[in-house]
């Protein structure tokens, strides 16, 4: 059954001597808001790594398939034989609508990236777009942070011709020492139930995605980099009881008064406000 | 006819100009459509239909720039259905293709804050028990208690709207004092007439994009 509640989400994570989140415009340099010097890691980032969690971990389990697929071949082909609902396509536009919704409905039961986050369906029937319950905004870092270029060496190089002139290549690689950010998350009870189906049983993926975002997720470029704490609001109502805002405020996290630069976790402080709505229960997953 | 005053704000927002929307580039100001899809995510029926009258720009007008890595392409409909007839087809989006993958920037607005002014009217589908004080008074209910659909967002969903009832013209913000012309700008999409697009040369004068009463009846979705 679809989900009957409302929930926001404060998700916090850290790095540690690497790269969250490359800027494309600024030769994949950590992001940074130019103005104020906050990192940011975009929300695509995000549900780049929730995607790939679900489908290392839910492989082989129908209804959990990705959509948007990272760095698999498209020739490793669904094997899988569908149900075959019986219809036929028709241009008139009461039975395109029945077909549109069949083929969205197909398309939500399937895969959960469309399910959680929906997708943009369809040309000449119109499935039209799917939007799905869960919105993530871009993530913040807690401190302006101040990424540093590392210059690397290879003890070899790429072309013969090179081998001519030098023995040694140098690349670069860029890293912020420690940042804290926070993401914040919506799910939308409404959407759930009325357009892609997300229940109870995704919403517990989800969480266990948002809490293992980064365990799987390891390479060069990122270093070291953590889910800190994952603080989940619920409502009691398809359409919630509070504002969001409101909500994420009772969440503050400030550095240590006696630490001018944070360079672990632990050198920050998170005060929740517990007197919470009425209606409203915090849950702290991790 | 019911009015209603809405505080909106939030750190990013992207109104894409249509005329620039592959790499994104945003418009100076929420336009009419945008400010009527936050209304509708807080409380919206068939029997209702948003009319906004006017936008108030409380915060200054500033830009940043954003570069994603994006998707190309869009769900075909026969893969879908080839698939439900249970044909062998690899009907998912390959991320790692760079066929399939394009960076594109976005000129996004920052920190911004507005007070839109809006009323509804009632349409063909309401019902007898539709009448306008019930469906004003879902709004203020819900706007109040933050409640809503789905969470508001300013043009695209990863820059989310926060929001508060005005209650009064007393506790109106003060407009943020710059009167431009905008030049020409989306008011809204026409539904009823297979979603032709109709824009109207914007003003802000003092902070204050007016929407005019022709501009309203020319659409009517």
């Amino acid at each position: 059954m679809a989900l009957e509640k409302r929930y926001e989400f404060v998700l916090l994570f850290d790095v540690e001597n690497g790269n969250p989140n490359g800027d494309p415009d600024a030769g994949n340099m950590p992001r940074i808001d130019a103005e104020t010097g906050y990192g940011i890691v975009t929300d695509v980032c995000i549900k780049r790594k929730i995607r790939n969690y679900v489908e290392i971990t839910r492989e082989d389990e129908p209804g959990f398939d990705i959509y948007v697929k990272d760095g698999i071949p498209l020739n490793t082909q669904h094997k899988k034989a569908y149900e075959a609902y019986d219809m036929k396509p028709d241009k008139s536009l009461p039975k395109d609508l029945a077909l549109a919704q069949k083929l969205t409905g197909f398309m939500c039961k399937n895969f959960y990236d469309i399910r959680a986050f929906g997708a943009v369906m369809s040309t000449k029937v119109n499935c039209g777009q799917v939007r799905g319950p869960v919105q993530i905004n871009f993530a913040r870092s807690i401190d302006p942070i101040v990424p540093q270029e590392l210059t690397i060496t290879r003890v070899t190089v790429t072309s013969e011709e090179d081998k001519q002139r030098k023995d040694h290549e140098m690349g670069r690689k860029q890293i912020v020492p420690y940042a804290l950010y926070r993401a914040e998350g919506y799910i939308s009870a409404n959407l759930a139930q009325k357009v892609t189906g997300f229940d109870e049983n995704d919403l517990e993926v989800l969480w266990e995605s948002l809490i293992n975002l980064f365990e799987h997720d390891h390479s060069a470029s990122r270093g070291k980099m953590a889910t800190r704490k994952l603080y989940i609001f619920e409502h009691s109502t398809p359409l919630g009881n509070a504002p969001s805002h409101l909500l994420f405020d009772r969440i503050r996290i400030e550095r240590k008064k006696d630490v001018p630069v944070a360079r672990k976790f632990q050198d920050y402080d998170i005060q929740v406000d517990r007197s919470l709505p009425e209606g409203v229960c915090l849950i702290e997953k991790l | 006819m019911y009015g209603i005053l809405l505080k909106v704000w939030g750190s990013y927002a992207l109104f894409s100009r249509p005329e620039m929307k592959v790499e994104r580039v945003t418009y100076d100001v929420m336009t009419p459509s945008a400010a009527r899809g936050i209304l509708e995510a807080i409380h919206w029926k068939p029997a209702i239909r948003w009319v906004i009258d006017e936008i108030r720009v409380i915060n200054p007008i500033r830009f940043g720039n954003v570069r994603r890595n994006e998707v190309k392409s869009i769900i075909q409909a026969g893969a879908i259905n080839n698939a439900i007839k249970g044909k062998t087809v690899g009907f998912y989006l390959n991320t790692n293709d760079s066929n399939e993958r394009q960076q594109r920037a976005s000129l996004v607005l920052k920190d911004v804050m507005y007070v839109i002014r809006a009323h509804f009217e009632m349409t063909g589908e309401a019902g007898e028990s539709d009448t306008p004080e019930k469906h004003y008074n879902i709004f203020l209910r819900r706007a109040r208690q933050g409640q809503c659909f789905h969470q508001p967002y300013f043009g695209c969903r990863e820059f989310p709207a926060c929001f508060e009832l005005v209650e009064s013209e007393e506790e109106l913000p003060e407009a943020y004092d710059l009167s431009k012309d905008l030049g020409y700008m989306l008011y809204d999409i026409d539904f009823g007439r297979d979603r032709t697009p109709v824009f109207f040369r914007a003003q802000l004068q003092n902070g204050i994009l007016k929407i005019d009463d022709a501009l309203k009846e020319a659409v009517n979705r």
